[in-house]
């Protein structure tokens, strides 16, 4: 361990900088995100994942965000275990019908100000699970969506692009 | 001899590759349904159309298998889990999807008669049993968990949203004090209804869906789904393709150690571990995609071989790689060896016992560490796996710490694998283009996933569109193990041995 732990003090650090924040998801946010919010907020975001129905593809990208590459609090971003914690729910996955519920009841339970990050192509339109007697398809199908993150499943650094974009503009900087 | 030999039945399917299928009548079924008790073979599937039930079955001695079909004129089959208890949810999927009866009325002990409580099915759909082809109604009460009485017993449920970035599902714990009596798992969370998503999709959007079925396993099931429709098709793949597909199932495999290791370490709070894993999954997926232009190499694994060759700089990412790995790795395992804090919550930790993983035929390193050494890539020697040198390890200690152990020695098998691949790899075609007109053929293959073998099972009809297809998740036949695993340890335990198995909901809900 004694080893391990000197080289990780020796060696530079994998963290990446930081991409810039996504211009679309800026333009996505501007039309929605309310001013009054802006300032309630710190740059600061309390995150709660909830996977609608997805094939945890979204989720193995999202748990990286979190990994020295990336890492995602350093941006005052981070993942919370209740939606009584939360100021983001991150939702992925084309709702399954039998996930509809929890997902209302996951929203109603997450405190206001709340913003709703749909992530991934399942989470915009049902992807290709699109038109199955199971699935609700589409995040905004079920609780309103004020972000998209595309991509199946978006990258790390996409879903970073996307996350800073909300960072940002709720802390009022753009 | 074969397995068909001791079972009687009407007659084989010609058309079914590269394994036999034989119709069964009640005499030939309840005979197979005898092996399958005695121990003599393992069900390797169990799966319904709208008027007949298929089993799969394997002699894991010969390692042959088999595929009995009984066909269900009157809507109902003899009972299958009544006997054999690893196909309950899959006999109550049966009757979730196709209305199907598993029929045991006649016995009048409780215990034996069919459970058909509902599985995928929460009465959330808006129509019963939605690949029977017919609307018929279905008795809506609320779910039923099974009781568990005592006066200091008290219940927690969990779920279906978790604490973590997980798949939702939804747990029943009984506790005396912190102790667990009884665990019930309730599912279904995650049906998307792939299977009939499949039906009439042709063979390209057919693999996307195979993809999709559970994000951690998409190249293992890719490939199951291509070997499918490759044995229904009778095609034969290039062997530069083979071997792509074998780096890419190992690349998947390592990626899913290194973040379960890291993880089950993190559940016992030594969350170094799991930063320093985490690190190698990251740079196993960054190699993955140089490679193959995606991280989790989805949609690269086609019928027919591969959609891509690998990239000109995606060799040197592999070895560069596989150099990262063995430099760091040796130190991790030193370092969880010798943490006596780690070794504490995961020594004797959530005990499968080896007759479980034998009766329900456990995959991956669930059953092999717990003494069943199962492993597709060896025992049936699929391409390019026949022609690769590899061990398959296997503990009996079945606890959370074999478990872990088991991904660890899996972790050092799949470097060499890649090693070989990379040094055995020649230039050469990638894909054989599927032959059109060769109508109402059926396919079986068995993958080798990170979790355990994955089953696909199809019919194309003549135009190469797929009739009927059925994906089965290693985690149909672990995620009842968890629930014995879990009896008689703590609460607090309980993330641990969940993390141990890591099962699939999205694989295992379809």
């Amino acid at each position: 361990m004694r080893k391990t732990l000197l080289e990780s003090l020796t060696h530079g650090s994998l963290t990446e900088p930081a991409p810039a924040p996504d211009d679309s998801a800026l333009a996505e946010l501007a039309a929605k995100v309310d001013r009054a919010a802006q300032a309630r907020l710190g740059r600061s975001l309390a995150i709660r994942e909830v996977d609608a129905g997805s094939c945890n593809g979204c989720e193995l990208e999202i748990h990286a965000l979190s990994n020295a590459f990336y890492d995602v609090e350093r941006f005052g971003l981070r993942f919370v275990a209740s939606p009584r914690h939360a100021d983001v729910l991150l939702v992925t996955g084309p709702v399954t019908k039998n996930m509809r519920q929890a997902l209302e009841r996951t929203y109603n339970a997450t405190p206001d100000p709340k913003w709703v990050v749909a992530v991934g192509g399942c989470a915009i339109d049902g992807g290709i699970f699109r038109g199955s007697y199971a699935c609700v398809g589409g995040v905004s199908e079920t609780v309103p969506v004020d972000l998209h993150i595309k991509g199946c499943p978006p990258s790390p650094t996409d879903l970073l692009k996307g996350l800073l974009a909300l960072l940002e503009h709720v802390s009022g900087k753009r | 001899m074969g397995i068909l030999d001791s079972i009687p039945h009407v007659h084989a399917v010609p058309s079914h590759r590269p394994w036999p299928r034989a119709v069964v009548t009640e005499v030939g079924w309840q005979a197979a349904i005898d092996r399958l008790v005695e121990g003599g073979l393992t069900l390797l599937g169990f799966w319904g159309e709208p008027t007949a039930v298929h089993m799969a079955m394997l002699d894991g001695g010969s390692a042959e298998i088999a595929v009995v079909t009984y066909e269900c004129t009157a809507g109902a089959f003899p009972s299958v889990a009544s006997r054999h208890p690893p196909a309950l949810r899959l006999e109550r999927t049966i009757h979730d999807l196709f209305g199907l009866v598993p029929d045991g009325a006649d016995d009048l002990r409780p215990d034996l008669r069919p459970d058909l409580r509902p599985w995928l099915d929460h009465h959330a759909w808006g129509q019963s049993y939605p690949l029977s082809g017919r609307n018929a109604s279905r008795d809506v009460r609320p779910y039923q968990f099974l009781p568990a009485e005592g006066e200091a017993l008290h219940q927690v449920a969990v779920g279906p949203v978790h604490a973590g970035i997980i798949e939702p599902g939804h747990f029943r714990f009984t506790a005396n004090g912190e102790h667990v009596v009884r665990l019930e798992q309730w599912l279904g969370y995650t049906h998307k209804g792939i299977e009939q998503l499949m039906q009439g999709a042709d063979l390209e959007a057919a693999a996307k869906l195979a993809n999709r079925t559970s994000g951690d396993s998409a190249v293992a099931y890719a490939f199951a789904f291509a070997r499918a429709a490759e044995a229904a098709l009778d095609i034969q793949v290039p062997r530069r393709a083979n071997h792509l597909r074998a780096l890419m199932a190992e690349l998947e495999r390592l990626a899913n150690h290194f973040g379960d290791i890291g993880a089950i370490c993190n559940d016992a709070s030594f969350a170094l571990m799991h930063a320093q894993t985490g690190i190698l999954r990251e740079r196993t997926l960054r190699a993955a995609d140089a490679a193959f232009g995606h991280r989790l190499m989805m949609d690269v694994v086609v019928p027919g071989g591969v959609a891509r060759d690998i990239a000109a700089d995606g060799l040197m990412a592999l070895r560069t790689l596989l150099a990262e790995i063995n430099k760091v790795f040796p130190r991790l395992i030193e370092l969880y060896d010798n943490t006596a804090s780690l070794q504490d919550r995961t020594v004797t930790t959530g005990i499968v016992k080896a007759d479980y993983a034998r009766q329900f035929g456990a995959g991956g390193y669930v059953g092999r560490a717990s003494g069943r050494g199962f492993d597709a890539r060896r025992t049936l020697a699929y391409a390019p796996y026949d022609e690769l040198s590899f061990e398959v390890p296997v503990l009996d200690t079945g606890d959370v710490n074999a478990r872990v152990w088991i991904r660890i020695r899996e972790v050092e098998q799949s470097v060499g694998l890649i090693a070989q691949i990379l040094d055995l790899m020649e230039p050469g075609e990638i894909r054989t283009a599927p032959a059109a007109g060769r109508g109402g053929c059926e396919g079986l293959a068995l993958t080798e996933a990170f979790r355990g073998d994955v089953l696909a099972w199809l019919r194309l009809d003549g135009e190469l569109r797929v009739e009927r297809c059925h994906l089965r998740d290693a985690s149909w036949f672990q995620w009842p193990l968890l629930e014995t695993a879990i009896e008689g340890n703590i609460i607090a335990d309980f993330p641990l041995c969940n993390k141990s198995f890591n099962c699939s909901y999205s694989g295992a809900d379809l």
